[in-house]
């Protein structure tokens, strides 16, 4: 294992826990979702964004929008981890007058390039930020992380027609593929699969993985960023509840109910490395 | 410039409302584009395939590498649009009203308005300005936009309102919304004491036994109907108020104090546009009181010819003037 992989998988640990403190804070949260997503963060913010902790509005900055604004609990973390919030501020993890409400949005949180909340926002929102940039002149990149569910929308796929006519090789969609949405299983509700298939077919550079193999995930972070030709795609399996067994075994649901006494065990399950 | 136009019998798409032998300008709205991209290189467009039919052609002509064709996509376009104002530009962005409103509601709500986004949304075929049908026929796009936050409202009445209009929208830190006249655009108020000024209403003309308040292309018509009542001695003022919001309380409470006939006229639907702002600014400011609302029913509407349609929902100006005669 070499020492970028040994690296970020401590930083995704980390991450891990801090998302199990905020889950404790308010006895919910996205956290399933939040530890399945874990490693895809800590790549990008550990790895692959450029960008500065102390100053989040650095116009030279790659831009990371979080089209999941459900998933802020996990996005908090990584800026946590990322230096762009301070460790303690998690504390006040949705409480009244908090940086940090439950769904990410821009004019609360540092770091939070846009409001997500309603699906289907984010690929469009960052196919206008990578036409400005490449228009203003600048090499800064888009990363956008999407969910499977999220596929559902058809604006998601008005943005993945764009990004590719206009060759947006600045662009980035992670998808997290953790195979459920609200009312259950992905397969169930709308099928999206073959994803990769789809992807290519608009005109995407596309790549899947196991979204919780850090050494894959860097590998094809690191593939995907020599390809500027057209817009990438980097399709990441994860699995809910990874990196706490007793929560990965857990029956999948949307919300995973998680008692009080268990935030502690989930953390010290974090503490056995994998 | 004036352009003979003939009395339309169709229900065609694109249709022009100017009157016969009217002065008329060319697409104010992209020349008023151009001319401020001259001026500030952060000024980009982009329309949903309706370039052409917006008037947005004519700045793309003029500037192709700051025009961007998002396709029929008008989701995307305005999510796009804010990732552009997102990274420092101006853009303005073109469709139908239909489309803006209805079909993107979302995408201008969540991605331009909350984050107050300099993001000019420019739409055309405003209320009845085609016959084309319920599909393109936008009644009821100030009714749908007017509970947003952070958004400015814009309907402008002619060539020189839109022409005014174009630099102060851009002006404007956050996101607007224009009703976009387009083709051959009247030229009215040119002959007016008036200039264009985002958030006011300004008075065009006094007048002792009625007060017209009136908004996009039917100032217009309230200008040619108070000249045809005047004939029969009754002394109309005209209040033309583009900016429906933010709304010019002032004015319209100052104006509407005395005993004249408060008409108001409007390119929409009765319910939540001109006529509902003004009675809302009264019962709001304990100054209830009756009000003569000259504006589309509560219906969707016809197809057929322009003319006939206005006739028919009481927007000509001779529907007008029999409405007035009526109430006095």
């Amino acid at each position: 294992m070499s020492e970028r992989v040994r690296r970020l998988q401590e930083s995704a640990r980390r991450i891990r826990r801090y998302a199990l403190d905020m889950g404790e804070v308010q006895g919910q949260g996205y956290i399933g979702q939040a530890l399945g997503v874990a490693d895809v963060l800590a790549v990008a913010y550990g790895d692959q964004l450029r960008f500065r902790p102390d100053d989040p509005e650095w116009d030279g900055r790659d831009r990371f929008l979080l089209s999941i604004g459900h998933y802020a609990i996990a996005l908090y973390a990584a800026l946590a981890e990322a230096g762009v919030l301070d460790v303690a501020e998690l504390r006040t993890y949705g409480c009244d007058d908090s940086r940090l409400p439950m769904s990410g949005m821009a004019s609360y949180t540092p770091g939070m390039e846009i409001s997500g909340g309603s699906l289907g926002h984010g690929l469009g929102v960052a196919t206008g930020m990578a036409l400005g940039l490449r228009y203003r002149g600048s090499d800064a990149r888009v990363f956008t992380l999407l969910s499977d569910g999220e596929l559902d929308e058809g604006s998601t796929w008005e943005a993945a027609l764009a990004c590719a006519h206009h060759g947006l090789g600045n662009v980035t969609a992670i998808v997290d593929v953790n195979a459920l949405q609200a009312d259950g299983p992905t397969a169930g509700v709308l099928r999206t699969e073959p994803l990769l298939d789809k992807w290519k077919s608009f005109g995407w550079r596309a790549v899947r993985v196991d979204g919780n193999d850090i050494g894959q995930l860097v590998t094809a972070f690191d593939l995907l960023a020599e390809h500027r030709a057209a817009p990438s795609v980097l399709i990441c399996d994860t699995k809910i509840g990874h990196g706490v067994p007793f929560l990965e075994t857990r029956p999948k649901a949307h919300f995973m109910p998680v008692e009080p006494h268990e935030w502690q065990l989930a953390r010290e399950a974090l503490e056995v490395p994998a | 410039m004036t352009t003979p136009t003939k009395r339309l019998t169709t229900s065609a798409m694109i249709a022009s409302f100017a009157d016969e032998g009217q002065r008329t300008a060319k697409a104010p709205f992209g020349q008023a584009l151009v001319r401020l991209a001259q001026e500030r290189t952060d000024v980009v467009g982009l329309s949903a395939d309706l370039a052409k039919y917006t008037d947005m052609h004519v700045f793309r002509e003029a500037f192709p590498e700051r025009f961007f064709q998002m396709g029929m996509a008008e989701q995307v376009m305005l999510g796009a649009a804010a990732g552009m104002a997102e990274v420092g530009l101006v853009p303005f962005a073109s469709t139908y009203s239909v489309f803006a409103t209805r079909r993107a509601y979302d995408f201008l709500c969540l991605d331009i308005a909350e984050p107050a986004l300099n993001v000019n949304v420019v739409g055309a075929l405003p209320g009845l300005t085609t016959g084309y049908g319920p599909s393109h026929q936008a009644t009821e796009d100030l009714a749908i936009l007017r509970a947003m936050p952070n958004l400015t409202i814009v309907d402008p009445c002619d060539s020189l309102d839109i022409e005014q209009a174009v630099p102060a929208l851009a002006a404007a830190p956050g996101p607007t919304y224009m009703r976009l006249l387009r083709g051959n655009v009247p030229t009215v108020l040119d002959e007016y004491d008036y200039t264009f000024e985002l958030g006011k209403a300004a008075l065009l003309r006094p007048g002792r036994d009625v007060l017209m308040i009136s908004t996009g292309l039917m100032t217009m018509r309230a200008l040619q109907a108070a000249r045809q009542l005047e004939r029969d001695h009754v002394d109309v003022a005209v209040l033309h108020a583009p900016t429906i919001k933010p709304f010019d309380t002032g004015t319209v409470l100052r104006e509407t104090a005395g005993e004249r006939l408060v008409v108001t006229l409007e390119n929409h639907s009765v319910v939540g546009g001109l006529a509902e702002s003004v009675a809302s600014c009264l019962a709001f400011a304990g100054r209830g009181r009756r009000i003569v609302p000259i504006a589309l029913p509560d219906e969707f509407l016809a197809a057929g010819a322009l003319p006939t349609l206005h006739d028919r929902y009481g927007l000509s100006v001779d529907a007008i003037t029999a409405r007035v005669r009526a109430e006095l």
